[in-house]
């Protein structure tokens, strides 16, 4: 576990814990992380050539049609996925249960999603993810929220898009606010980034890197809506480094039809015809739903602080 | 100047690119057999290896990298890419390339909180010394043929080894700044196997100071005397 005493936050940035996080979510890199509920879609995600699966009771475009408080994923269910692939297994947890996610860290999951998707815990605190050996993976909306995430401790962000919608809209706006502000902050002069961070809400220290770096300390990978091979194409060449599929491939009309090619198309994405060639034979996709006819109350992106 | 592939069709071949820079040599992207044409030296990088062996067989890739390798030229295989050079993989086994003598037990150390970091051995090849070694639900090289040799142990454990051209790494040399390894692979791809050793000045293993992937271009740490 991470030495939590006297170090500061920069130490905590530079740790050796952190390295190995960010390192798994490199070897994560141009690939797909597929949404799962059992043994057997997580079979049919590997064989499609997954890189991760997320091991979830209900897929968000199922959370959002039933209703109700959206919690960890049982115990057994991991367990089971965990039996069943050797790709990595992912599991969410609601924001600020830190609780939830010592039982994923004590299961061995590899990386944990402290999600909107689920319903939050805590509507003040995010999880101090330091404080746990598995790494984390958090959704954000623009730059602001990634650092803020990055700063307690997450090894990865994705865009938070809107999950279960079917929809990429989200995921573009969300991408494109990062890289933007990206951009902008590229653009600086280095007596600008105090003020920058204030108006972020992230801390200097994290602004700094970015200035020099053109690039988030961690890998940024895109999620929220994503449902289609062109989908997938379109956040890499936004500037995504990996895609999340949730509700996408399990809500299609054939799921390893479906998984194979969207996996196909990450792989290639640079690459016209072999998208084409991904999008033969596909079936239906998922169903959609329109932004304007979700209410603001029913946006899950809004979650998270 | 060396043109060393690196295959792309997933996981931390970036890194890879950044590191070959680092020691001046030319990274380029594989993806299909013509792309092997040309090159110095084959890199297979981390990732996942199930993904990248599916990439394989849809690419059709399997033995141009066979017929690179019988060429006599260098290849290198980090973590998932080590799996794949090996004879055969167990625990939830992959096809492999069959192009290193030995047997790759897949996640072997456990799943992510498992992970560590941790140096060479002492008994390591003296150009290794203080190696830092970077661990990622790495695998674990057993039954090493006798043509294969030890360069690195780690816990005891072979972590890079060496048979003929074909070099094989089962922690991420890519993911930190020290670039032994990589100069390792040119070397060796300049028909220099045995003079790597020794000639290392930069003996010192250097944790990354930023809390993840530096972009920032470093100039080529050299060394060699080499013409590039």
């Amino acid at each position: 576990m991470v030495e939590r005493s006297e170090d500061n936050g920069n130490d905590r940035l530079t740790s050796e814990s952190l390295e190995l996080k960010v390192g798994l979510a490199e070897m994560l890199k141009g690939g797909v992380i597929m949404d799962v509920t059992s043994p057997e879609q997580a079979k049919i995600a590997e064989d499609a050539g997954a890189v991760a699966v997320m091991a979830l009771e209900r897929v968000p475009a199922d959370i959002r049609k039933e209703g109700g408080v959206a919690r960890m994923t049982a115990v057994e269910i991991i367990e089971a996925i965990q039996e069943a692939v050797s790709i990595p297994v992912m599991a969410k947890v609601r924001i600020g249960h830190f609780a939830e996610a010592r039982i994923l860290e004590t299961l061995g999951v590899d990386f944990i999603d402290e999600s909107e998707v689920l319903t939050p815990a805590d509507e003040e605190h995010h999880i101090d993810k330091f404080a746990f050996k598995s790494p984390f993976v958090c959704g954000a909306r623009d730059l602001g929220e990634a650092l803020r995430r990055i700063a307690e401790g997450a090894a990865l962000i994705r865009t938070k898009g809107e999950a279960g919608s079917g929809n990429i809209v989200e995921a573009v706006r969300h991408l494109r606010a990062v890289t933007g502000e990206i951009r902008a902050i590229q653009a600086l002069r280095e007596d600008e980034l105090v003020a920058k961070a204030k108006r972020l809400g992230a801390p200097l220290a994290l602004v700094r890197y970015v200035h020099r770096h053109g690039k988030l300390p961690v890998p940024n990978f895109a999620a929220g809506g994503i449902a289609t091979p062109p989908d997938a194409v379109l956040c890499m060449a936004l500037g995504a480094e990996s895609v999340f599929v949730g509700s996408g491939i399990f809500k299609s009309e054939d799921p390893p039809a479906r998984a194979r090619s969207i996996v196909h198309a990450t792989t290639h994405w640079q690459e016209p015809e072999e998208v084409l060639q991904a999008c033969r034979g596909l079936g239906k996709a998922m169903e959609g739903l329109e932004m304007a006819t979700l209410a603001e109350s029913e946006r899950l992106a809004h979650r998270g602080w | 100047m060396a043109r060393i592939g690196v295959l792309s069709i997933q996981g931390d071949y970036e890194r890879h690119e950044q590191a070959l820079e680092r020691i001046g040599a030319f990274p380029v992207r594989v993806l299909r057999a013509a792309d092997l044409a040309g090159l110095d030296a084959l890199v297979l990088p981390g990732g996942e290896s199930t993904t990248i062996a599916k990439g394989l067989t849809r690419l059709s890739l399997w033995d141009p990298i066979r017929e690179f390798a019988a060429s006599g030229r260098p290849l290198m295989g980090t973590c998932a890419g080590a799996i794949l050079l090996a004879r055969e993989s167990e625990n939830h086994p992959v096809p492999t390339l069959a192009l290193l003598d030995a047997r790759a037990v897949r996640n072997a150390y456990g799943t992510q909180v498992d992970s560590f970091a941790a140096p060479a051995d002492p008994d390591s090849a003296p150009g290794f010394a203080g190696l830092r070694c970077v661990f990622i639900r790495a695998p674990v090289l057993t039954d090493l043929g006798s043509s294969v040799e030890t360069l690195v142990k780690v816990e005891g454990r072979p972590v890079l080894v060496r048979q003929g051209n074909v070099l094989a790494c089962t922690f991420h040399p890519e993911l930190t700044e020290d670039t032994r390894v990589h100069r390792l692979l040119l070397s060796t791809s300049r028909e220099e196997g045995s003079s790597w050793t020794g000639r290392s000045t930069s003996g010192t293993s250097t944790p990354t100071s930023s809390p993840g992937p530096s972009t920032t271009s470093r100039a080529p740490t050299g060394g060699f005397g080499r013409t590039a």
